[in-house]
């Protein structure tokens, strides 16, 4: 993030504070639901929906990823995807195994 | 010889390179709690029960052995901490000095108090002997939240380096001491990333 001016950072506090109550609120709300002992799958989709959007506020404002330069974007989106691509090759290989058990090949 | 770009942007990133570094840092962080992550999902999918035997009792969910109070208490905590933390940037981009110091602070004490009730929350886990050898459960909760615990120490020992003996640099260099207190604060806020993923995925799923 480049040089701002005083007028510019205290514009920027009041969204810090603005993204605190929402992680409050959203961390409410997923206690709430974790109470609400909802089936597995259902309870899984709120969890991580919820989790994602709190991220991505901490990410995009704290982080400064919403006024950040584009290699540093490009960086996040990379290893995002590097990560998308570990989880799918140990899924294939678990996918392998539980064929091999199933079927026996 | 002088690091070249502490302060000014690279002409063609159009970052500093120390910014730069600890943005490849975080890339290199994702992929080892991906690491541990893509661990729990496939001890989980391979576990007939989960959590599990544990001491004797059968628990269905998670909840019923681990403290979800203090976990939300401990989420309450790292968000603050991250709302601290890049208030301390702005007051240094604002040239508050002395609420810099005042939200620095503030940043190192709840990271404590983040780490007062992880001890807690520990202490109870051990008093009844759940022990990371117990059962899959607790091993990959101890690793999951033990590392994270690990980031959280490393994160205040940075922050009170900068809190004490760094802080000379504002008199020195003040741009190139607001830029390490925004880099240091990127690490901070992506510690709380973590959690914000750790809470609901180990205590409440």
């Amino acid at each position: 993030m480049s040089e701002h001016s005083v007028e510019e950072i205290k514009k920027h506090v009041r969204v810090y504070m603005l993204v605190f109550g929402s992680l409050a609120v959203l961390t409410a709300v997923t206690v709430v639901v974790g109470y609400l002992e909802l089936p597995f799958v259902p309870a899984l989709i709120v969890a991580l929906l919820i989790a994602t959007v709190k991220a991505g506020l901490v990410a995009a404002y704290f982080m400064h990823l919403v006024s950040e330069e584009q290699v540093i974007r490009s960086l996040v989106w990379l290893s995002l995807g590097l990560l998308l691509v570990m989880f799918l090759l140990f899924s294939v290989y678990y996918v392998d195994q539980i064929g091999l058990m199933i079927f026996g090949f | 010889m002088q690091i070249p770009f502490t302060v000014a942007p690279r002409p063609d990133t159009g970052v500093n390179n120390a910014k730069i570094g600890v943005w490849l840092f975080l890339a290199s962080e994702v992929m080892l709690f991906g690491g541990l992550f893509s661990a729990y999902i496939f001890l989980r999918i391979g576990a007939p029960e989960w959590p599990g035997e544990i001491g004797g009792h059968m628990y269905e969910r998670a909840s019923d052995i681990l403290n979800v109070p203090l976990a939300t208490l401990n989420t309450i905590i790292l968000i603050g901490s991250s709302v601290t933390m890049v208030m301390s940037w702005a007051s240094l981009a604002m040239k508050r000095f002395d609420r810099y110091r005042l939200y620095m602070g503030a940043t190192i004490a709840l990271g404590f108090a983040f780490l007062i009730v992880k001890a807690f929350e520990y202490g109870e886990k051990f008093s009844h002997g759940y022990l990371p050898a117990e059962n899959n459960f607790l091993a990959i909760y101890f690793v999951l939240t033990g590392l994270h615990g690990l980031h959280v120490i490393g994160g205040i020992i940075v922050n009170m380096y900068f809190m004490w003996p760094g802080a000379r640099m504002w008199k020195t260099d003040p741009k190139r001491f607001t830029n390490r207190i925004e880099i240091a604060g990127l690490y901070w806020h992506f510690v709380d990333l973590v959690w914000i993923f750790l809470f609901p995925t180990i205590y409440l799923l």
